[in-house]
């Protein structure tokens, strides 16, 4: 070794100067080795083996090695090596499980000079020993490791890996004896080579195969390893038992790890599968790759630094047929494309936000906050590591805290809670839904519902009162409840048909004649006028206030830069929510658009005092009694869309449901979906899982729907032993007993459990539905009158 | 109400739960003048005697295994008590087919069990097809569907095209296809979903060729599978009609071959023996090596896959597929289709990867699974103990890649010769290629002093290489379709 770095340095490392330049393969590449003066390199792979010199702008190939009428499977190349002391020798791992080296010093055209075939299997790896010129040492996937010395005719040692298969090998750069060996299983074994009885160690290091492993040039005890379960591990192997010091997680499996020379925590990987791009990594650093090439078309199969003092050049060989020379200077660098802003609402509508420290100190003559929230800045400092390259960001961490008063969320909690979105007659659920509204001061909403209920209502159907009517505005109708099959639903659907039946009793009480509507309409005119307060919406108003706090600025500074200069000005992200500015226009323009619908307007314009004549028009009649309801659609359809802009999509589900098939297919599938999806995840947050259990229920989208399906647990104890049943809901594993058993049919029950709270038995519930018909005793014959609600 | 209390007592019917037996007050039924019915085959599988497959007899981890499968699934399958005899395989079985049919994955229960419809219905493998078309129905599926191909949504019409090509002809799949399959507008797949459909359709067409390999018979609440008439009346089932060969056995027959290939067992031993010990010095030439390979190819073809081509599918299941398409032989209608080298995309580098990432989990499960196959032994050969039957293995596993043009750089396919004799290869080439046409005649003419557990032990074998040379083929489409 010492022998070695003295020769490199007489070369000098300024001798090796180029740029990033690729050349054209024949053919895909499996592998590609450097020689020691970092002047020419070779590529093998299936189907082609040269040699090509590194000039200074560009590729030439030199030799190619591949001769021969029909070559054969000998020249298949899993792996090449270029010896590090003797500049005419190469090995070549072969498919077929042969070991070949090469003498570029032959003078006949054929330069193959030693043929091993002891080894079953495809060969994956060949290593010459940095120091002893006639060691090789190859890899296999029978599972074995063998020694040569290249001056006998066959292997001086074989280590076996416990029929295993050998994905990789790699002498010890410091310890002359060891070797490491990394195994299709996981495992990593390091070996004495005087030893081939036995491993010195052996350690798991990843999950799946070890594709790779490579020791650290300078540390001694350092050695990367590279998996299938894309992450690249280091180990300290100094101490007792190797200590996992660092761990990078990818994106893809590891393919290929090459420290970079002279850069003591820099490493180089590349993928085998689906990502083609190679990344250097500062394994201190192990979120962002600290540089990126991203020239391969194709996965990079073999990747090498040119020189073992210089860390500047790279060479690639992929799949895509190319061979490229790196220069790091041209890398890309993610780090700089990074967003180092955050921002992250709390469940309370607390709200965190990191942004770089230049940032939030520029702003420190800032307007105290109106709203009397308070701030605590935290400021997080790293201390610079002069050794990492990487650009220093420090990044201040702002919470918010909203006060107890402007508990913004509070409103669509209750909204949720309070609003009804099916089983009673349209019009109902709209008055319902518009009280609810005002209740909670928020008159726009109120008035919405109201308009709703007019367009949509037809008056003529409003004047028969009756059972009838129900089934005719699509309510939920009452035995529907129970052709729901969910799992272990059996109490929900009882609860559901005592509520449903209350419902259709005040269904008929509610019912108002045909010709008070207009009166009703009158009145509740009236009220919104007087509850004239302003529209209140979500994301309160303190923290909206400070624009600043959204700036954020996304620049590509040049490469080099390790500072970022932010512009101190910025725009806003977000506009304010706060007034609500395109509200009336919108309203107005919905007049233009159905001047019939005066009558309508007219409550809109309550809202906004801007037009006057819009309260003359209420002594007109209402609207047309044959403007069908689909004249509307359009309007409505705007209204929902700007109700979900404006960040309410509370209502613009909530209609949704309610209007159900008169607005649906005016609405596309994906932005119903969207809408869902949004409300789902806002009523999940807020633990109200009831609510969003019946929003999912009652949406028309698929989408949507099996999202009921999909991950539903359900606890339960055995009957008999009382023990919680692990596998399955109606099996018990501990006393092998069923447990609960109809007590009509006497089958086991595995979907819905209906049961009697008096006596505790039950069963299917059709089963039981049915016993009901005939007899109002316990089916199962203990006598008890059974009461179903 | 018949058929609700078929699919109830199908459950009562097995020896294995005694305790729900129990708790059937028997004759109850009959007495309301309901008719009961009855199993019509005789256990399991028509190949093996129902007294080797004594589900009373199983050690406790099998038995652990069956009430895990019968608690997950509400019934155990013949295909699960078939696969008994190998409990540690059966275990990883059961996990990836649960994982595939019923826990989270990109498609819906009733796509995955339509799927499976698909892929079974290919090889007129009437069992899964009434196994899955009940399932189908019970997850919300549209019956509609079941009338054929064009009852059902465009997108699954789609994977028809995948769905023939892999079963019989792996090799032709370009990315184009996936291509058309990605690229359909409002019916398009996403990859993850193709992915899904991709395992299933592989899977289902390996469990395809494993029903007929074993001759697994219906279950008693399948269409076929139970009889409302008297015992004495038999009728055919429709796996029976499709192979045409119905119930009669000849024990006679079989007795009669049995004294000439008393020395089977011994010549395969000896020849594994030799194959180990001459292996360093007879050293073949590599063009020696390229044409045995393209020599064990060719012949595969060749090899007579049945003696009747004549099979009638049964009605109920044709209508899945539209045209007959079967397996086409390489060279046969000289088409050049080039050598899939293991070496350049295999299962453990590219294939699990790509999987595992586009569909979490299954990957792991997959691997697991074809390890479990590859990896199997109890050192035993027919009466013999301790013998290393990996070279054996290995050659079963080989000869079925090199059927579909998958070839192992370091592979001596001039072993394949040596182990595998001629009415084995028949037997292998029947059931990966057309399995339909297994018949029992062919199950018993093969390794005839070998247990049944051996055979079947040979059949997960088979199963496992064909599902995984179809998905390496559909993997590297797909890959090739990303880059």
């Amino acid at each position: 070794m010492e022998k070695m770095s003295r020769v490199t340095t007489a070369l000098g490392s300024s001798s090796i100067s180029g740029r990033t330049m690729f050349c054209h393969l024949d053919a895909p590449a499996n592998a590609i080795s450097v020689c020691r003066d970092a002047t020419q390199v070779v590529v093998a792979g299936r189907n082609i083996f040269k040699i090509y010199a590194l000039e200074e702008e560009q590729f030439v190939e030199k030799l190619n090695l591949r001769v021969g009428r029909k070559p054969s499977l000998n020249f298949s190349c899993a792996d090449v090596m270029w010896h590090q002391m003797e500049e005419n020798l190469l090995a070549t791992a072969a498919t077929n499980g042969a070991v070949v080296t090469w003498n570029l010093g032959k003078p006949s055209r054929n330069k193959q000079e030693q043929l091993f075939t002891e080894h079953k299997r495809t060969v994956n790896k060949v290593c010459f020993h940095p120091t002893e010129v006639y060691m090789l040492l190859s890899g296999s996937q029978d599972g074995y490791m063998k020694c040569f010395d290249l001056r006998k005719k066959e292997s001086v040692s074989t280590f076996s890996g416990q029929s295993e298969s050998v994905r990789d090998v790699q002498f010890s750069m410091k310890d002359y004896f060891t070797f490491a060996a990394s195994f299709e299983n996981g495992n990593v074994q390091l070996w004495d080579i005087r030893r081939p009885d036995r491993y010195e160690r052996m350690f798991t290091a990843h999950t799946g195969p070890v594709f790779c492993c490579d020791w650290h040039p300078d540390d001694r005890g350092w050695l990367a390893t590279g998996g299938r379960d894309k992450m690249v591990k280091v180990w300290d192997m100094t101490t007792n038992r190797a200590k996992e010091i660092f761990c990078v997680q990818t994106i893809a499996s590891v393919a290929r790890v090459k420290w970079r020379p002279e850069r003591k925590w820099h490493l180089a990987t590349c993928s085998m599968m689906v990502d083609h791009n190679i990344y250097v990594w500062d394994v201190r650093r192990p979120f962002i790759p600290f540089a990126t090439f991203e020239e391969h078309k194709d996965v990079t199969t073999g990747i090498v630094w040119r020189h073992q003092h210089d860390p500047h050049f790279l060479l690639s060989g992929s799949k895509d047929s190319t061979l490229y020379q790196h220069m790091f200077k041209d890398a890309s660098r993610p780090v700089d494309r990074a967003n180092p802003e955050g921002l992250c609402f709390g469940l309370f509508g607390d709200l965190a936000f990191a942004a770089k420290e230049s940032l939030i100190s520029g702003d420190a003559s800032r307007k105290p906050y109106p709203g009397g929230d308070r701030r605590y800045p935290i400021f997080f400092f790293k201390k610079p590591n002069p050794t990492e390259q990487f650009a220093h960001v420090s990044s201040a961490l702002s919470v918010f805290e909203s006060s107890v008063e402007s508990r913004h969320m509070d409103w669509l909690v209750k909204t949720a809670r309070l609003y009804l979105l099916s089983g009673k007659p349209f019009a109902e659920l709209c008055d319902h839904n518009a009280k609810v509204a005002k209740e909670l001061n928020r008159p726009q909403v109120s008035t919405t519902w109201t308009m709703l209920r007019i367009m949509f209502s037809d008056p003529a159907n409003l004047s028969t009162p009756g059972p009838n009517h129900i089934g005719k505005l699509g309510t939920l109708p009452l035995m529907n409840s129970f052709s729901m099959k969910e799992m272990g639903t059996g109490l929900v659907a009882e609860g559901r048909l005592e509520r449903s039946k209350g419902e259709s009793r005040q269904d008929n009480l509610h019912l108002e004649p045909g010709n008070s509507l207009i009166n009703s309409n009158n009145d509740e005119n009236e009220e919104t006028e007087g509850s004239e307060g302003q529209a209140e919406y979500m994301f309160g108003d303190a923290e909206l206030d400070d624009d600043d706090l959204y700036s954020m600025e996304h620049e590509n500074h040049a490469a080099e830069e390790q500072e970022y200069t932010l512009p101190q000005e910025a725009f806003p992200l977000r506009h304010e929510i706060m007034d609500n500015p395109s509200a009336p226009e919108h309203l107005q323009q919905d007049k233009a658009d159905s001047p019939h619908a005066s009558g309508n307007e007219a409550e809109v314009m309550c809202l906004t005092p801007i037009e006057s004549f819009s309260l003359i028009s209420i002594s007109q009649p209402l609207f047309s009694p044959h403007l069908p309801a689909q004249f509307f659609c359009p309007v409505v359809r705007e209204m929902l869309i700007h109700y979900a802009e404006q960040g309410d999509v509370q209502m613009a589900v909530s209609v949704l449901i309610v209007l159900g098939d008169r607005i649906r297919k005016e609405i596309d599938d994906l932005t119903q979906e969207h809408w869902y999806t949004s409300y789902i995840d806002l009523l999940q947050r807020l633990e109200l899982w009831n609510v969003s259990n019946e929003v999912i229920k009652l949406s028309t989208c698929s989408a949507i729907t099996c999202l009921n399906q999909t991950s539903t647990t359900l606890h339960v104890n055995c009957s008999n032993c009382k023990r919680p049943m692990s596998n399955r809901g109606w099996i018990c594993d501990r006393c092998h007993q069923c447990a609960s058993v109809c007590a009509v049919c006497h089958h086991v029950v595995k979907g819905l459990f209906v049961w009697c709270q008096g006596c505790s038995h039950g069963g299917h519930l059709e089963h039981v539905m049915n016993w009901l018909k005939s007899s109002s005793h316990c089916p199962a014959g203990c006598g008890h009158l059974c009461e179903y609600t | 109400m018949q058929e609700y209390i078929v699919v109830q007592l199908s459950r009562f019917f097995h020896p294995q739960f005694e305790f729900i037996h129990s708790r059937v007050k028997n004759g109850a039924l009959e007495d309301l003048g309901i008719r009961i019915p009855r199993p019509l085959g005789n256990g399991p599988s028509r190949f093996i005697p129902e007294k080797e497959i004594q589900v009373s007899k199983v050690d406790p981890r099998t038995q652990s295994i069956f009430e895990d499968a019968f608690a997950a699934l509400g019934r155990l399958d013949n295909i699960s008590l078939v696969m008994g005899f190998h409990p540690q395989y059966l275990e990883n079985f059961l996990k990836t087919q649960h994982y595939l049919l019923q826990m989270d994955g990109p498609l819906s229960l009733h796509y995955r069990h339509y799927i499976g419809i698909m892929a079974a219905a290919r090889h007129q493998c009437s069992y899964l097809v009434n196994l899955h078309v009940n399932d189908f129905v019970q997850v919300g599926g549209d019956p509609k569907w079941l009338n054929g191909l064009e009852g059902a949504p465009k997108k699954l019409q789609a994977l028809g095209e995948l769905n023939k090509i892999l079963a019989h002809r792996p090799w032709l799949l370009t990315k184009a296809h996936i291509e058309n399959l990605l690229k359909a507008e409002e019916h398009s797949w996403s990859l993850a979903e193709l992915i899904h459909a991709v395992v299933l359709l592989t899977h289902y067409h390996s469990l395809a060729s494993f029903t007929f390999g074993c001759g697994i018979t219906p279950e008693i609440h399948s269409d076929g599978g139970h009889t409302f008439r008297p015992p004495s009346l038999s009728q055919y089932c429709v796996c029976d009609i499709a192979n045409g060969n119905g119930h009669g056995n000849h024990p006679e027959e079989k007795l009669g071959n049995h004294q000439e290939v008393s020395g089977e067992v011994e010549v395969l031993m000896e020849r594994m023996k030799q194959l180990q010990e001459c292996r360093d010095e007879e050293e073949a030439s590599q063009e020696e090596m390229a044409t045995r390979f393209e020599r064990e190819k060719t012949e595969s073809m060749l090899v007579a896959t049945a003696e009747d081509d004549e099979c009638v599918p049964s009605r109920d299941v044709s209508r899945h597929f539209e045209d007959p398409y079967g397996y086409k032989d390489f060279s046969r209608r000289g088409e050049h289709v080039p050598t899939f080298r293991v070496q350049d995309y295999s299962w453990e580098d590219h294939g699990y990867s790509l999987v595992n990432r586009l569909y979490p989990d299954v990957g792991q499960l997959l691997d697991d699974k074809f390890q479990m196959a590859y990896n199997l032994t109890y050192n035993t050969m027919a009466t013999h103990k301790d013998v290393d039957t990996s070279m054996l293995r290995r050659a079963i596993w080989n000869y079925i890649h090199c059927m579909f043009g998958i070839r192992y750089d370091d592979y001596d396919y001039g072993e394949i010769n040596q182990l595998l004799d001629r009415s084995f290869k028949v037997y292998i080439k029947t059931m990966v290629c057309s399995p339909e046409k297994t018949t029992k005649r062919m199950y018993e003419s093969f390794w005839r002093q070998f247990q049944h557990s051996e055979k079947v032990h040979v059949n997960l074998l088979l199963m496992e290489a064909r599902m995984q040379a179809e998905l390496l083929y559909a993997l590297r489409a797909i890959t090739r379709y990303m880059t």
